[in-house]
């Protein structure tokens, strides 16, 4: 049928369990992220799912009672060794709600990873920066005349693809996103869902989404999740025609939500 | 059917006029002030007034100049004081509400702002004025500072419980530590809020007395050593207006708009403030 | 994105109906020709070819259903190349039939000069090809009239049966190498049929009708 794709796999999470307080919020989580893939993460409200990529940037441990256990490797290296500030930055995050800094001009934004760290480079090297993640999500021509303004004059999905351009000027090896598109109207909604089938040749990019749809059309693997646990893990066109699990067809057919 | 429309629409009415009328009758006493200041003191003001020295009572002339000056470096001196303190607090208050230290704080600060500020007055005699055994500004400063305190504290915590928590998780996962992220993401986002804060702050101890009776206390000469007593406009007001003299009367009523205006002027650059630096979300 | 997907759902079926297409044709002119390993390549080879590519089309058109969610024509477009791919399998297997036919016929003395059989096939594939390209063009009126000329085929089929049988009559010993001749018309008359029917879901796709068992007028 067909090839057998040997595909390296970028993240590898061992028995991965988050706390939040007293709640056992992921249980036992194994799961290996190949690279350059688009992988979701579905299931109901509750489930885990946005524990699970705070997990893997690490700012889950930054929440109130916020507890990881086990281990998450990227390439080689556990991520819960190295210094959390060096983890993300190699692993981007962009949220639900497109915040772009309000107090910067959209230059700045796109260079905050850099100016807030105290990382510096060269203005000719900002400046080629700032032009490249513009144009990879598609922003340049529209703002390119006002780079000085505040980003907020921008639409929704404009100040999203901002926020998305802030992520990978740290030139990470993986994206997550939490619910990108469900703050904006469906046609920004489908530009931005076009913009990660680009990225995907640059990044890994995992996305949490409860919009089952949007996990379907763009999505390579999908990863089910059910009150903390992970229920099935495989190819979205396997897991939206055959699934293997009763409870992941249940979920698909929306007999829970 | 009609006459019950025509009852309600009069209903209607009169409850309109009788709040008008109330809302008219409470500026009244803001009027009455404003036209006995300027009736009374605009006469004594000129030049002279805001650049002299006061003179001893006889001569002709004297000024204000001093206490001028002496309410400039009180709020000089306790907006140092309160101002790193209370922003730190807030910001401590803000980010931290599920802690135990947060409740106790909390309190601590609401028993503050309920304390008579002459209470305060006497605090910083304990603390200041006997260890040094004498009056300075430095002492009026504290304790004008600690009636700051409360104020900057809640503004500066509400301000940044305004500002969505996803602007600080879109800092931190950029991989930036979280003081570089509250001082240089949060901060300038809640400029404005904290700023008003300041501003209401000092509007609010410019024009105290109490405080400054038994530690700034009061000096007919120009003093800019903060270790040294300094006179204030509402210390100078107090003391012309009970004095036997008219002319001292007159000078205390020009004193009175000339620190009326002062708070008018800061009132108008907390919102011109709060209009060039308002950050929305 | 969704047009990529069904664009190349619409190469998959039309690589298998050009399959189809020379395995008839092929059967026929190894018939005509006596050709031993035309005939076996049929059964040897495109056979499986054809059974393979049908499930893969089924799964191709499963999975862009349950994945891409198509509305209106993309949707009949998928689920009627859904049952093209059934339809199309299926001549495939006249195509086999026949050249098991054949193959029996090859080995034995001709029962009549092939006459007939040769036009209802040329008619035949002729329907197959323009069904095809109906598809490929949208085109709903190719699509009509090559629906129009099944009635042809059929009457060339009866011609053929009341010969045979003529023949069968009056000389018992080439019963069995007419029955496999009457086997090869029916099988080409179940062409023409299929290709009707890939017509009809062709018209169906282009203008949402249905004219299938005499529904409605174009």
């Amino acid at each position: 049928m067909g090839d057998k794709e040997v595909e390296s796999k970028i993240l590898k999470i061992e028995n991965l369990n988050a706390y939040y307080f007293e709640n056992h919020v992921l249980k036992d989580i194994n799961l290996q992220i190949p690279e350059n893939k688009i992988t979701a993460i579905m299931g109901p409200s509750g489930c885990g799912k946005t524990t699970l990529i705070r997990c893997i940037n690490r700012l889950h441990e930054l929440s109130p009672g916020g507890k990881v256990t086990g281990k998450i490797f990227l390439r080689d290296e556990n991520i819960y060794e190295m210094e959390p500030m060096i983890v993300r930055r190699k692993i981007g995050m962009v949220f639900q709600k497109p915040n772009p800094f309000p107090t910067m001009s959209i230059y700045h934004n796109v260079l905050s990873g850099y100016r807030l760290n105290g990382i510096k480079i060269s203005k000719i090297e900002e400046e080629r920066i700032v032009e490249e993640t513009l144009k990879k999500v598609g922003l340049w021509n529209e703002v390119k005349d006002y780079l000085h303004k505040r980003g907020t004059f921008l639409s929704g999905g404009q100040q999203q693809r901002l926020c998305i351009a802030r992520a990978i000027a740290l030139s990470p090896e993986i994206l997550l996103m939490d619910e990108p598109t469900s703050a904006l109207d469906p046609v920004s909604a489908s530009k931005i869902e076009e913009l990660l089938l680009q990225l995907k040749e640059s990044y890994t990019i995992i996305i949490v989404t409860h919009n089952l749809q949007q996990a379907a059309r763009i999505s390579d693997y999908t990863a089910f999740l059910l009150m903390g646990e992970l229920i099935e893990f495989d190819k979205t066109e396997k897991i939206f025609t055959v699934p293997s699990d009763p409870r992941t067809e249940n979920y698909l057919l929306g007999k829970f939500g | 059917m009609r006459d019950e429309i025509y009852k309600r629409l009069l209903k209607d009415k009169l409850f309109k006029t009788v709040v008008i009328f109330l809302s008219f009758i409470s500026t009244v006493p803001l009027f009455f002030i404003l036209f006995h200041l300027i009736k009374n003191g605009l006469s004594s003001l000129n030049i002279e007034f805001l650049f002299n020295l006061p003179k001893p009572i006889g001569e002709e002339g004297g000024g204000i100049a001093n206490a001028i000056v002496g309410t400039f470096i009180l709020i000089l001196i306790s907006s140092f004081l309160s101002i790193p303190l209370g922003i730190s607090a807030g910001i401590f208050m803000a980010e931290n509400r599920n802690s135990k230290l947060y409740k106790i704080i909390n309190l601590l600060v609401e028993i503050l702002q309920g304390v008579p500020s002459i209470v305060l007055g006497i605090v910083a005699y304990l603390w200041v004025v006997k260890p040094m055994k004498h009056f300075s500004a430095l002492s009026g400063g504290i304790a004008l500072a600690i009636m700051m305190l409360p104020v900057i504290i809640k503004s500066t915590e509400e301000t940044i419980n305004l500002i969505p928590e996803s602007l600080k998780e879109a800092s931190l996962a950029l991989g930036v530590p979280y003081y570089k992220t509250i001082l240089f993401v949060i901060l300038p986002s809640g400029l404005s809020g904290i700023l008003t804060g300041i501003l209401i702050g000092i509007s609010r101890i410019a024009g105290e007395t109490a405080p400054l009776l038994f530690t700034a206390f009061g000096n007919p000469y120009m003093n800019l050593n903060i270790f040294k007593p300094v006179e204030s406009l509402p210390h100078l007001i107090y003391n012309y207006a009970k004095s036997p003299f008219s002319e001292w009367h007159q000078k205390a009523w020009a004193a009175s708009f000339v620190l009326i205006l002062m708070v008018f002027t800061l009132n108008i650059l907390s919102k011109w403030v709060i209009r060039k630096w308002k950050v929305r979300f | 994105m969704i047009e990529e997907k069904l664009n190349k759902l619409k190469e998959k079926i039309i690589e298998m109906a050009l399959l189809v297409e020379s395995m008839i044709e092929k059967s026929i002119k190894g018939l005509i020709e006596r050709d031993k390993n035309l005939l076996t390549e049929i059964l040897e080879k495109d056979e499986n070819k054809v059974n393979e590519m049908e499930l893969e089309i089924d799964d191709m058109v499963m999975k862009f259903i349950a994945l891409y969610h198509p509305e209106a024509e993309y949707l009949r477009t998928s689920l009627m190349i859904f049952k093209i791919n059934n339809d199309l399998e299926r001549m495939g297997d006249e195509a086999v039939n026949i050249s098991q036919s054949a193959l029996f016929l090859i080995e034995r003395p001709p029962v009549k000069p092939l006459i007939d059989i040769p036009r209802m096939a040329e008619i035949a594939i002729q329907m197959v090809k323009d069904s095809i390209t109906s598809f490929m063009d949208r085109n709903p009126e190719l699509a009509k009239e090559v629906c129009e000329r099944d009635d042809i085929v059929d009457g060339l089929r009866d011609q053929i049966n009341r010969e045979l049988i003529t023949y069968m009559m009056q000389n018992p010993a080439t019963i069995e190498r007419a029955q496999h001749l009457i086997r090869i018309a029916r099988s080409l008359e179940r062409v023409a049929d299929l290709s009707t029917n890939l017509c009809e879901d062709v018209i169906f796709i282009v203008k949402g009708k249905v004219i299938k068992h005499g529904k409605d007028k174009l």
